[in-house]
């Protein structure tokens, strides 16, 4: 499948170019968390009728930057029980986790960092690195805080994988790819051809529009699942666990499981553009559609979504560990078998 | 199955509402006062750090005896008749005592305002400032008293002359003839 990046096309593909490549998402992952943590605080302040962070620049917005420094500066403790190769290793395994995901995101019609056809399939599997991480974490750090932490991350990552799996398989049903710069280039055109309102095709197309409005918000709950996020943080949820699988962390280690937070909000809310949101597309026919646009395109949703996550995290309560395998396995599962079996029968007989 | 259906139906429907709430209040006012900056109007009768008027006070005392943690500390000297420096009260009469020593303890003072009932003239009061931190204890105490050392020495001493020549007068009038006290000793 002809795949154009625009570095390669400008510079030629060498070992600079690819390095170039490999770094630019790195550098907006960066950029990205300083403005969600930012965001975070300022939402979660606003909604709570307070200000936030106001001292630290004009209108706080330095805030972010100045606990980087902060994190930096702390002492690095490492327990003295503590499995110590398991433990340091944990939160760069938690962040690799987070951005390898990144090699497959298109964040424009001319720069993917890798275009591989299994594209969705290699999300789902990347993304289980993160668990894996989490769980050396909270085993290594021998405190049964983490320990805690670290089985309910995992029993809610699983339950919550297979759900998220079948809403976005429903949609490759649709699409018959997995390739995400294929699933973009299926939606171009006006917001009604995004598969949010049941992907490109004739007016017939209208009694599946529900169901994949379903499956959009089914794959958005499990996605929250899946980052740890409020409502389900119960693996880090700080009234019970203290701190849950990141208990015994400091410093930079700690920051580096907040930043792979973070990162992998962003990753979940790119493949929810990409799938649902009509990626790096206009949402208005070819008006401020291009390549250039479709950078802004991307991010301003990929942002917004990771804004509703805030705002999300803001407004409910935590769930309680046996609701949250009720609402799993007993509601999402079965609707999103569901839609996927109605979303089958129409690609059957169109 | 209708109460399954009816539990997932309440539940998007509640998220919905909870999230229109907190959406609300995203473009509300904030509450929050900037303090440094902006301040606080603070009520008509907040009890904040004392201020002693020296002309309204008569060196009664009442003050530093009601204090529940004695953090007033005053000194009074009687005013000698033969003193030149007459000083008035705010109601035009003539000051009594002097009040050499008026002190106030701010790091003891607890802010009950049992002194500023207890004066008869008013001339203790809260006042409505409450920044005055410090970095040494011994800045605390307050100095409300006006007049200097100097003035102090030379209070005490006219108020001692006074003292002795009342006792001279004193011992003169036991002195004269005719005192019935001390008429074996006058013989000897």
């Amino acid at each position: 499948m002809e795949s154009i990046n625009f570095l390669y096309e400008l510079l030629g593909k060498n070992a600079l170019t690819i390095t170039l490549v490999v770094i630019l998402p790195l550098g907006f992952v960066l950029i990205y968390a300083l403005v969600a943590i930012l965001a975070e605080l300022k939402t979660s302040a606003w909604i709570q009728e307070r200000l936030g962070p106001m001292r630290t620049g004009p209108w706080g917005i330095l805030q972010p930057v100045a606990e980087v420094i902060k994190l930096i500066q702390k002492e690095d403790i490492t327990p003295a029980k503590a499995d110590k190769l398991l433990y340091n290793a944990a939160p760069f395994i938690v962040f690799t986790g987070a951005y390898s995901a990144f090699a497959v995101i298109p964040f424009s019609e001319y720069f993917a960092p890798s275009r591989i056809d299994l594209g969705l399939f290699y999300i789902f599997a990347v993304g289980s690195i993160s668990a894996l991480g989490i769980v050396m974490g909270g085993w290594a750090s021998n405190n049964k805080y983490s320990m805690m932490g670290a089985m309910r991350s995992v029993a809610q990552l699983i339950s919550y994988e297979v759900p998220a799996a079948i809403a976005i398989l429903s949609i490759v049903v649709l699409t018959s790819t997995m390739n995400l710069q294929e699933i973009n280039k299926l939606q171009t055109g006006w917001f009604w051809n995004w598969f949010l309102f049941g992907g490109p095709g004739t007016l017939a197309k209208w009694w599946i529009v529900p169901f994949t409005i379903i499956l959009c918000m089914i794959y958005f709950i499990a996605a929250l699942a899946e980052t740890n996020r409020l409502p389900f943080d119960i693996p880090e949820g700080e009234s019970e666990l203290v701190a849950g699988f990141h208990t015994e962390y400091s410093g930079i280690k700690f920051a580096m499981f907040f930043f792979a937070e973070y990162a992998y909000m962003f990753v979940v809310a790119a493949i929810l553009t990409t799938v649902f949101l009509g990626g790096w597309n206009s949402p208005f026919g070819n008006l401020m559609q291009g390549p250039g646009w479709g950078v802004f395109w991307f991010i301003f949703k990929g942002f917004s979504v990771v804004m509703v996550q805030i705002w999300i995290r803001w407004t409910l309560p935590r769930f309680r560990v046996d609701q949250l395998m009720y609402l799993g396995w007993k509601i999402l599962l079965p609707i999103s078998f569901v839609c996927f079996l109605i979303i089958s029968l129409y690609v059957m007989l169109k | 199955m209708v109460q399954y259906f009816k539990t997932i139906w309440s539940g998007i429907a509640t998220t919905f509402t909870g999230m229109k709430i907190t959406l609300k209040h995203l473009f509300t006012k904030k509450v929050t006062i900037q303090y440094p900056d902006e301040n606080f109007p603070l009520p008509e009768t907040a009890r904040n750090r004392l201020f002693m008027e020296m002309t309204k006070c008569i060196g009664c005392k009442n003050c530093a005896k009601i204090c529940p943690v004695n953090c007033i500390d005053i000194e009074t000297i009687k005013v000698s008749p033969e003193d030149p420096h007459k000083e008035l009260h705010r109601n035009g009469k003539e000051r009594k005592l002097w009040v050499p020593t008026f002190e106030i303890d701010f790091a003891k003072c607890c802010y009950c305002g049992l002194c500023t009932e207890v004066c008869p003239t008013d001339a203790i009061i809260h006042t409505k400032e409450f920044e005055y931190s410090e970095y040494n204890r011994e800045n605390l105490v307050y100095k409300f008293h006006t007049l200097t050392p100097e003035q102090t020495e030379e209070k005490r001493r006219l108020l001692e002359e006074l003292d002795a020549k009342k006792e001279k007068e004193k011992k003169q009038d036991e002195n004269k003839p005719g005192n019935k006290e001390t008429p074996g000793e006058k013989r000897e």
